[in-house]
């Protein structure tokens, strides 16, 4: 019986092999609704939902499947998935699917859910596969919030705009107006400033792995 | 281990049965899914429109169901979806969508008109303008838009439907000078299609309005809809390049 270290996977899926931060993946969506926190945080939850369940239906499936045929039927469980997500919040999340609703199709596009299913969920038994799932899904919702947040704070001077509409009105108290009568910076609104942070960050990250790296070498010398 | 044996799997007829089954699976699912959220759907597309309808219609001009009173009429090639506001069975005034060229691309709005050419209220309801700058049109963003109510064509003149910058009476925004200039012009132009067929969209029968194509939509017509309601977010134009 294999052991799975889960703490690993959660390292690995949080920070160290994050789909954006370090696989580069996932870009489309995630460039197209980061202009705010609160986008962020709604599409990545959404994903970690659909991620979640595709990682469930395919690692239960797994048995039945043929290296033929696997491709099409991950893309048909995740379109599946996604159309029923976006029925849902149409119904019953109506505000935020207004928001939102433009980007959640982009789910089935998301390759980051594919290569989950691919490279895990297809090999492994269902609870390490959702729990693989989840952590990803988080990972990628921690990467949506930390851009976002970083363009929403740069571009309008706000942090989590609305965020009453995705999490209720109790949650209007971490809507912030950080800079008041702030006029705003246009470029890091628009896609082409997404692209700009995302460097920025990435930098960043890379930058503090390599401090954390020398610290540790120098203190095993 | 494995529950289904490889001889199996390796004949040419499981890889399709499995895919086959799997899609009918998908298809049984999306069924039910689609069966659960049809009717929420269009309910909260009804609210939506309602919620619209209020902001550009004062309730005091209409005693009936302005949304169940949806027509369409086909004007010089080009089709317009309205609906009719009664007071007293009376057509107290419509709400008509329409649609001007802005800066980059079609700004859709919807236009409130009293039946005696007043301006009710008017709404952009999507929109691909510049945020930051051509985006002041949206409600939301500022209240530029508020400006259109009670005008009507003979106020201010002619010459006054304009913006500033051309010699009329409309304030543009820094930086945006189109989309202001746009919808301006979007409508002005909805204002005079009313009072050239004033009584087509009042319902007044004049002998020369025999030949109509009016026609009613059944209220099934209704909840199909698909009306696109809010200020879509603005990177429409752009998310197909992503």
């Amino acid at each position: 019986m294999q052991s799975y270290n889960y703490k690993e996977i959660l390292k690995d899926n949080l920070w160290v092999n994050n789909v954006v931060f370090a696989q580069m993946l996932a870009l489309c969506p995630l460039l197209a609704v980061t202009s705010g926190a609160t986008n962020g945080l709604g599409l990545g939850l959404i994903t970690t939902a659909v991620m979640i369940l595709s990682s469930l239906l395919i690692s239960l499936i797994r048995p039945f499947l043929t290296p033929q045929v696997r491709i099409p039927i991950f893309i048909l469980l995740i379109a599946a998935l996604v159309t029923i997500a976006d029925l849902a919040m149409n119904a019953w999340l109506h505000e935020l699917h207004k928001v939102l609703g433009l980007f959640i199709p982009l789910i089935v596009t998301n390759c980051a859910i594919l290569g989950r299913a691919e490279s895990y969920a297809s090999k492994n038994p269902w609870f390490p596969a959702v729990y693989d799932g989840f952590t990803t899904g988080l990972g990628f919702t921690f990467a949506l919030v930390v851009l976002g947040g970083f363009r929403e704070v740069i571009g309008s001077g706000t942090l989590f705009a609305n965020a009453s509409l995705l999490l209720g009105d109790s949650f209007s108290i971490i809507e912030l107006t950080l800079i008041p009568d702030y006029k705003g910076m246009l470029l890091v609104i628009l896609p082409s400033g997404g692209f700009i942070m995302l460097g920025v960050l990435l930098s960043a990250k890379r930058l503090l792995d390599t401090f954390l790296e020398n610290r540790k070498k120098v203190s095993e010398q | 281990m494995s529950i289904i044996s490889e001889k199996i799997k390796q004949t040419h007829a499981y890889p399709a049965l499995l895919m086959g089954t799997v899609s009918l699976l998908v298809c049984g699912l999306l069924l039910i899914t689609n069966h659960f959220t049809t009717q929420p759907i269009a309910d909260r597309q009804r609210e939506d429109l309602t919620k619209l309808l209020n902001q550009v219609l004062p309730q005091t001009v209409y005693d009936n169901q302005p949304l169940d009173n949806r027509y369409q009429q086909e004007i010089d090639g080009h089709t317009y979806l309205f609906y009719r506001a009664r007071l007293q069975e009376k057509v107290s005034a419509i709400v008509l969508f329409t649609s001007t060229s802005g800066y980059s691309g079609e700004i859709s709005m919807l236009v409130a008109i009293k039946a005696d050419g007043e301006l009710s209220g008017v709404r952009v309801l999507s929109h691909t303008e510049t945020p930051g700058l051509g985006d002041k049109i949206e409600l939301a963003k500022s209240d530029w838009i508020l400006g259109f109510v009670g005008l009507s064509l003979s106020n201010p003149d002619n010459k006054g439907w304009a913006v500033k910058k051309d010699g009329g009476e409309f304030d543009a925004f820094t930086g945006a000078t189109i989309t202001p200039r746009a919808v301006v012009k979007g409508v002005h132009e909805t204002l005079q299609l009313f009072k050239n067929n004033h009584d087509l969209f009042l319902e007044i029968k004049a002998p020369s309005a025999e030949n109509t194509t009016e026609k009613k939509q059944t209220k099934d017509m209704i909840n199909s809809a698909s009306i696109e309601l809010t200020p879509k977010p603005q990177y429409r134009s752009y998310y197909a390049e992503l």
